[in-house]
């Protein structure tokens, strides 16, 4: 049966990263098509009109938008090196956490690298509050899903790939060697292996986009003032 | 299967969710009621200690918390009455649009209910009918989300049909028009009359006095930020 899976991708998104490592880990054939977001494409548009964001997988011809959404379709099509845990209730801690990464984690660290002066103080506090529960969730393990890489450890890998990025963007550390040492081996694990490896964006390309994205949010910051 | 208890409060639209899906699949369960969310209970604190909120499931002990993430636990845990499609592609947007609702669109209406009159509002009001819209597509041809059978997008959906016209009533606006909505507002009234879904809704007065509130203190914030 011949498969045809297509990924529409912009090349440094943390979202289709995910999507990206899924695909590989399964060994699951695709062709990637890359987006220039500032000029989004007719065919883009066409399959998801709601968002009208990456990543949006399209397979056989059939689009589905939301990478977290997308992780459980391919686990759930592609049966081989499952990305899952078997146990209903780990599963739904597992979702809860992926959540809570983009829901809260994500802005909350965001704003660590945006706002400034008191502000930032306390978006510090608040990002510092939220990792701790990461740290909590390693104790005894490897990675966030146990041995191997799975799918937590996916939905966290923005943690791995662009928190660096940030830190060296502002001369600031947030993830702190004293505070966060589990966390810390993870996100060297996490680099470490082959195939998240190979899908690794170059840092200095990392470095430059986001430098600009991050000047562009903190002088958005600093005017509302 | 073991014990089931609900952490929940009677009006929460995320805590009915999860009662619909309890009883649909025939699953016996303890409602505990979470009296005052201003004053939270040690047990909701114990079990829900990241974001102490409603709903949370405990199920043999174990907390389960996020009303979408509960009712995929609900699903996989007790196998009658499926919610979710049998196919994967199915599933997925099932769970996108699961995503959308939770997400955009309830936070759409509260958001254009609770600002006062001006164009703020006016935007609001387009922004969440633009989601409406959206649903308005997805129900074509179908009695309900889930086709001839109600299924997880109904449920996840079902906030609709009585929390939104309370919303409505209290925030001063029109949202699902009948003459932009047909479809959507036949959905509406047919899901409301199953009487399954009737049975755990809470109450018009008790809701309005619950959102009126909240409406009032929001405004007065806004207000104070003057």
């Amino acid at each position: 049966m011949a498969e045809e899976v297509k990924l529409f991708r912009n090349w440094a998104g943390p979202f289709a990263l995910r999507v990206v490592w899924a695909l590989q880990l399964k060994g699951v054939p695709y062709d990637t098509i890359y987006e220039d977001l500032s000029e989004k494409s007719s065919l883009l548009l066409h399959y998801n009109p709601i968002h009208k964001k990456v990543p949006v997988l399209v397979h056989n011809g059939k689009p589905l938008a939301e990478s977290l959404v997308i992780l459980e379709y391919i686990e759930e099509t592609w049966k081989q090196t499952p990305l899952f845990p078997e146990d209903p209730y780990e599963r739904s801690t597992a979702r809860f956490w992926a959540r809570f990464g983009d829901d809260q984690l994500m802005p909350s660290v965001f704003n660590v690298f945006i706002k400034q002066g008191k502000e930032q103080e306390e978006a510090i506090a608040r990002a510092q509050g939220d990792l701790k529960y990461l740290e909590e969730e390693l104790r005894g393990k490897k990675f966030f899903s146990g041995e191997k890489i799975g799918f937590l450890d996916l939905a966290f890998g923005w943690v791995a790939n662009l928190v660096s990025v940030f830190e060296e963007i502002q001369g600031l550390t947030l993830i702190e060697h004293e505070k966060y040492p589990l966390l810390l081996a993870w996100i060297q694990n996490f680099i470490d292996a082959p195939i998240i490896k190979e899908s690794w964006p170059p840092r200095d390309k990392l470095i430059t986009k986001y430098r600009a994205r991050i000047e562009f949010y903190s002088s958005k910051e600093a005017a509302k003032k | 299967m073991g014990e089931v208890k609900l952490i929940a409060t009677t009006q929460s639209l995320f805590c009915t969710r999860v009662e619909w899906a309890l009883k649909l699949k025939g699953v016996e369960y303890e409602f505990i009621e979470e009296e005052d969310l201003r004053n939270k209970s040690p047990l909701l604190l114990k079990y829900n200690p990241v974001h102490k909120k409603v709903p949370l499931l405990l199920h043999h002990g174990k907390p389960i918390a996020e009303s979408l993430v509960i009712l995929e636990y609900i699903e996989e845990t007790w196998k009658e009455n499926p919610l979710l499609p049998q196919d994967p592609y199915e599933r997925a947007l099932a769970r996108f649009w699961a995503q959308f609702l939770g997400d955009k669109c309830v936070f759409g209406a509260w958001e254009a209910a609770h600002k006062a009159e001006g164009e703020e509002k006016t935007k609001a009001i387009e922004s969440a009918q633009e989601s409406l819209a959206f649903l308005e597509k997805q129900i074509a041809g179908k009695k309900y989300f889930g086709g001839e059978e109600i299924g997880f997008l109904d449920i996840v959906a079902g906030w609709i049909p009585h929390w939104l016209s309370v919303m409505e009533e209290v925030g001063g606006m029109k949202l699902l028009e009948a003459e932009k909505f047909p479809l959507l507002h036949e959905w509406a009234h047919n899901f409301i009359q199953i009487p399954l879904i009737r049975e755990c809704i809470p109450p018009r007065e008790k809701l309005l006095d619950y959102f009126n509130a909240s409406i009032s203190y929001m405004r007065s914030l806004a207000t104070n930020k003057q």
